[in-house]
Parts: C-alpha cells; sequence; structure tokens
C-alpha cells in the first residue's frame, strides 16, 4: 500500500526536552552552549529524533520495498530561529510528491517526497522536516 | 550567540574541520540521540552478510556532524534552512573532512539571507553534500 499525494498522517505531540538536545549535541560533537540549558536551540537535524514520538499509526505510507529503499535526500526548514527546549509541537506527516525517473540499469526509479510540518501552541508552522525516498530500479529490468 | 566577526560574502569559506577516525561508538551513540536503531550501523555479522565490508555509519549521523560544522560557522540560532543529498557511505576509521563556501547573500527587511555549499569528504570520495541558509544581522 502507498499513500497517494496529499495524504496526511494524523497529528502527533513532539515535545522538546533539553536532556534530548544536550544528547543529540553529543552525538554530533558539538560544544556549542547554545544547545545546552533549559534555553536550548534545536541542532539543524535535531526533529530526525522526533520519530521517538510519532505512533507507527501517523506514518504516511511509502510503500516502497524496503531491500531496494534509499534515503536520497534530507532537509530541514525552519521559518524563525530553531525550536527551542521546552516547546510543545504538534507534527503531522504528509505526502508532498511522488515522481519517477528511468533507472541507469533500465527499470524506473520511484521518487516520494514525504514532509513533516511541526507547529506551534498557536498553530503557527515553525519548522518543515522533507525526506526524498528512493526506491532502485528492480534488478533484470528493462535492460 | 556567536556572531561572525568578519563580513560574509560571496565566496567566503568556512573554516576546514575534520571529524574522526570515526568509531562504531560514535555510530551506537548517534542511533541512540536519533532513535535509529537500523543494525547495519552496529551489527558488523547483518552489514556483512548484507554485502557491506563492514557497519557503516547513518547518512543521517554524517548529517548531524556537517550541520554542526555549519552551525559552529554562522550561529546555531540564525540556521533557516539545512537540506542534505547522501552520496557514499562512511565506514569506521574514516575522517571526514568538511567544508564550506558561501553561495549568496540576498538582502531581507530582517537582515540578510547567507546560502552556504557544505560537502563532507572521505580522501577524495564525497560522502554528502549539503546547502544550507542563515539570516545574519544586517
Amino acid at each position: 500500500m502507498s499513500a497517494p499525494v496529499g495524504t496526511r498522517g494524523e497529528e502527533f505531540e513532539v515535545v522538546v526536552e533539553r536532556g534530548k538536545i544536550a544528547e543529540f549535541a553529543a552525538a554530533m560533537q558539538s560544544a556549542d552552549p547554545a544547545y545546552r540549558g533549559a534555553e536550548a536551540v534545536v541542532p539543524p537535524t535535531f526533529l530526525a529524533s522526533s520519530a521517538f514520538w510519532r505512533p507507527d499509526s501517523a506514518r504516511v505510507a511509502v510503500g516502497f520495498d524496503r531491500r531496494r529503499l534509499l534515503h536520497g535526500e534530507q532537509e530541514y526548514v525552519f521559518h524563525g530561529p530553531p525550536p527551542r527546549a521546552g516547546a510543545r509541537l504538534r507534527a503531522v506527516e504528509r505526502v508532498e510528491d511522488r515522481y519517477a525517473k528511468p533507472g541507469k540499469r533500465g527499470g524506473e526509479m520511484r521518487f516520494c517526497v514525504v514532509v513533516t510540518e511541526f507547529r506551534d501552541a498557536e498553530g503557527t508552522l515553525v519548522a518543515e522536516a522533507r525526506g526524498t525516498f528512493i526506491e532502485r530500479a528492480a534488478a533484470g529490468g528493462a535492460a | 550567540m556567536s556572531a561572525p566577526s568578519t563580513a560574509v560574502e560571496v565566496g567566503t569559506e568556512a573554516p576546514a574541520r575534520e571529524f574522526g577516525p570515526l568509531t562504531r561508538q560514535m555510530f551506537v551513540r548517534y542511533s541512540g540521540a536519533s532513535g535509529d536503531l537500523n543494525p547495519m550501523h552496529y551489527d558488523d555479522e547483518m552489514a556483512r552478510s548484507a554485502g557491506y565490508p563492514s557497519v557503516f555509519s547513518q547518512g543521517m549521523h554524517v548529517a548531524a556532524l556537517l550541520a554542526g560544522y555549519a552551525t559552529d560557522w554562522l550561529g546555531a540560532e540564525r540556521v533557516r534552512r539545512f537540506g542534505v543529498r547522501f552520496r557514499d557511505q562512511v565506514y569506521p576509521g574514516d575522517v571526514l573532512s568538511c567544508s564550506g563556501v558561501v553561495t549568496d547573500t540576498a538582502p531581507r527587511p530582517d537582515g540578510v539571507l547567507v546560502t552556504v555549499a557544505l560537502a563532507a569528504k572521505v580522501d577524495e570520495r564525497t560522502a554528502l553534500t549539503a546547502t544550507a541558509d542563515f539570516l545574519l544581522p544586517g
């Protein structure tokens, strides 16, 4: 099953925690004080960890064969300074785009772009995560 | 936070930085921090059975290192966009060399939007490329 463009998943809560930010900063080998303390700001790729908060039921179905699945690109957009420790965000996934290209050795490469929107308590869009997933062409395609 | 003390214009380069040699412990630390528990990044037997020489880093781990490199340069609170393209695997023992250069500056009412191109290489092999936008004071 693969969700069509425009599909939206169910909303889920993401609480931005200072300890999680510090743990993430340690994993990125950063000593920046901006990533520590009560006023810590999230690192650019931190929202990857929002997966901890996402129930399986909130995921949109990319629908690709896992054995041929690649994570091609990932982007984070912040509509202002990145969220800080203590922020309680509401997140929702949506399928933004699907397209296909001919594979280098025949067959078809399929692409799916999934955006996760993060909104604050007032409903303002504060951040977006945009992942591009690729399903490589099946082996022995129309070579 | 830390403001860049020198002028930022097209062609301005970030100070070069290396990460590594990378270790399995670093991959595991990123697994815990991110919640990506894919065993290909810490279970050598499984990685070899899938045809890889050993475990390899999460692409998002390398992305996080490159992101920190960029925010050390232009400021953690000033980032407005960070986008990466995954190009090649990174293995234990690899040393990542990071570079960055300003590719565009655009004045806005609230400052100057600076666009940068970033890369993480292992020797001559490009593991990851990225572009990012930072809003700097005008």
